[in-house]
């Protein structure tokens, strides 16, 4: 169960084309993210495969059936939203077992399996409460756990952090992973964070303009990243672009180190510059180095604490094996 | 000195604001008035405000001359059946208007609100003959009709600013949920749009109770509510000023009651787009 497979989907709002045809193949058990920048059509594809939205060409097929035409409610897919969507009339209990009411199961049985997704979330304590009642961490679970209830084929989620302050998106994050290890039941995922990204997915699909730039495992965007798009939008600081004179050693247009991929000296190196900011945050410093090698400053990702002032001499030397290099189009040459 | 400048000033606008209400209320408080008093006083120069004998004498007259239960009834009737049914009409439409626009629902939504920019007497002989045809003359059974089509653009946009309220999300996880169209509505959309759905329904009670133009022109005596028991005692000849004030605080009372139990409601109701 949770095997979806997408061909040609197109979707046209008016006279926009917002997708100009996806294939893709999410297999079952897989946790999928669909990332890219605001705009780039990753939440309307979510929707495409929830039945919110119809698809104006292709065919969604879910676990081999088409299900291209089928409304939201026969598809057999939950959604957690970004707004959460509780419903406020209800007291979590119900919230909770609706899509159990909706399905018409008998009331012992919904209020067993309300209680067993109460236990796992932490909710237990909550039940008898109104969505308006509850913090923004439990409302998310609330939301979670009337996704959860109905076993579904797959679970979508739509930016479900993004109103969330950072501690509890960084445990919400943890749970999420937790309980996708758990159930092994398929999630699509979409999400602007690139750090979501790398964390949570097997598979990240990055999108823009509605176009899958790449698919891969989050190490394979980080190492292999198919065009500048992909190798700046993943990793984080963002990878550094060289182009000009510097990139000619190197037989490409672009060049592309990522922070982390810099080692700085005092005496010695292949570029030389000069510091500019430097943010401490104890376990890594953040360097922003004028250097003769490219117009915009160079990100510097240094481990630990990293003693120079403002204005100092540095050099910099990339590691060779790290380079990503790129032709004028900005595809990756291999 | 602040506080004491915007107390002064809160005393003054309170005094401002039961000026204003009273002058409202008046008209009816004399309506009450003079329905305690006889014929001739009603119609003194100068006017008696309460030295004068007070009597029931009115009422007497008004309930052995007409059948007030009966009107009360029909009004009742009337008001109540024609907001249910087009409440009935409106919901659905709302529905489809908020949440699943075309280009064209501005358009719809303001062509029916032009609808109420037609003079009513400008149709009163066609629909008076497609009633006599229909042997819908002086029955309850048109008067719900004819005030349900009358009110419902009314109705339809009331709710439709209503439901625009509602955030769609809420209806979408109902989607997901595994919930029917019908379901969502009963289920999800509904409750959450009690508020909304209460004031619209008081609103158009009393606008139905109120209604004149139809009701009079339409009844004769079996489906004639309230507004017909008025005017009865509203007559060109002889001196019923009396009368026709015990009969209007009669007719008035039930929904002044009812009006002002629901007043938070009403007042919803009538700023309704007002604000957001």
């Amino acid at each position: 169960m949770g095997q979806i497979n997408l061909t040609q989907v197109r979707k046209v709002f008016g006279a926009t084309e917002v997708i100009p045809g996806i294939d893709l193949d999410i297999n079952e058990g897989e946790f999928v993210v669909f990332v890219g920048p605001s705009g780039c059509g990753k939440s309307t594809l979510l929707r495409l495969i929830a039945g919110l939205e119809d698809v104006s060409d292709g065919k969604i097929e879910i676990d081999g059936n088409d299900a291209t035409r089928l409304p939201p409610s026969k598809r057999g897919l939950a959604m957690v939203f970004q707004s959460y969507a509780l419903y406020p009339h209800m007291t979590v209990r119900k919230n909770i077992g609706f899509p159990l009411k909706m399905a018409g199961m008998e009331p012992a049985e919904i209020e067993r399996k309300v209680q067993h997704a109460a236990t796992t979330l932490n909710l237990t304590d909550y039940l008898e409460r109104r969505p308006g009642e509850l913090s923004g961490g439990q409302r998310q679970r609330v939301a979670i756990g009337r996704s959860i209830v109905r076993e579904p084929a797959a679970f979508l989620f739509d930016e479900p952090l993004s109103n969330l302050d950072a501690a509890l998106r960084g445990n919400m994050r943890l749970e999420i992973s937790e309980l996708h290890k758990s159930l092994k039941t398929t999630m699509i995922y979409v999400t602007h964070d690139q750090v979501e990204a790398m964390t949570m997915a097997d598979k990240i699909v990055v999108l823009q303009a509605g176009v899958i730039e790449q698919v891969g495992s989050p190490m394979e965007l980080y190492r292999f990243p198919c065009n500048k798009f992909v190798a700046g939008f993943i990793g984080s600081p963002k990878m550094n672009f060289i182009e000009g004179p510097a990139a000619e050693p190197y037989n490409a247009h672009t060049v592309g180190v990522r922070p982390e991929h810099i080692s700085l000296s005092k005496e010695s190196g292949t570029w030389r510059g000069r510091v500019g900011v430097t943010e401490h945050l104890g376990s890594d410093t953040f360097l922003h180095i004028h250097s003769d090698a490219n117009r915009e400053p160079l990100n510097i990702r240094a481990q630990g604490e990293f003693d120079v002032a403002y204005g100092d001499e540095i050099f910099l030397t990339p590691d060779e094996s790290r380079i990503h290099r790129f032709d004028a189009n900005g595809l990756a040459i291999r | 000195m602040a506080r004491a400048v915007s107390s002064r000033r809160k005393i003054g606008f309170t005094i401002l604001g039961w000026i204003v209400g009273f002058l409202i209320f008046f008209p009816i408080l004399w309506t009450i008035i003079a329905s305690f008093k006889t014929e001739a006083e009603a119609i003194a120069v100068p006017p008696s405000f309460i030295n004068f004998d007070w009597t029931l004498e009115n009422y007497i007259t008004v309930n052995t001359r007409s059948d007030y239960p009966l009107h009360v009834m029909n009004s009742v009737v009337i008001s109540v059946g024609s907001t249910i049914l087009a409440l009935c009409i409106a919901i659905p439409a709302a529905w489809a208007f908020a949440f699943s626009p075309t280009k064209r629902t501005k358009d719809v939504l303001m062509w029916m609100l032009s609808t109420k920019m037609l003079p009513a007497v400008g149709v009163l002989v066609p629909i008076y003959l497609l009633f006599r045809d229909w042997g819908l003359l002086d029955t309850r059974t048109g008067l719900v009709f004819v005030l349900c089509m009358i009110n419902l653009p009314i109705i339809i946009w009331m709710l439709y600013t209503y439901f625009r309220e509602i955030p769609v999300d809420i209806l979408e996880a109902a989607r997901m949920d595994g919930a029917s169209l019908p379901k969502e509505v009963a289920y999800v959309l509904l409750p959450m749009a009690v508020p909304g759905i209460a004031s619209t329904m008081l609103l158009n009670i009393i606008l139905a109770w109120n209604e004149a133009f139809w009701t009079l022109n339409l009844t004769a005596s079996n489906a004639a509510p309230l507004t017909a028991f008025i005017a009865s005692y509203s007559s060109p000849e002889g001196l019923f000023w009396a009368k026709l004030s015990a009969a209007s605080t009669l007719a008035i009372a039930p929904i002044l009651i009812m009006g002002w139990f629901s007043q938070k409601q009403l007042v919803r109701g009538l700023t309704f787009g007002a604000v957001k």
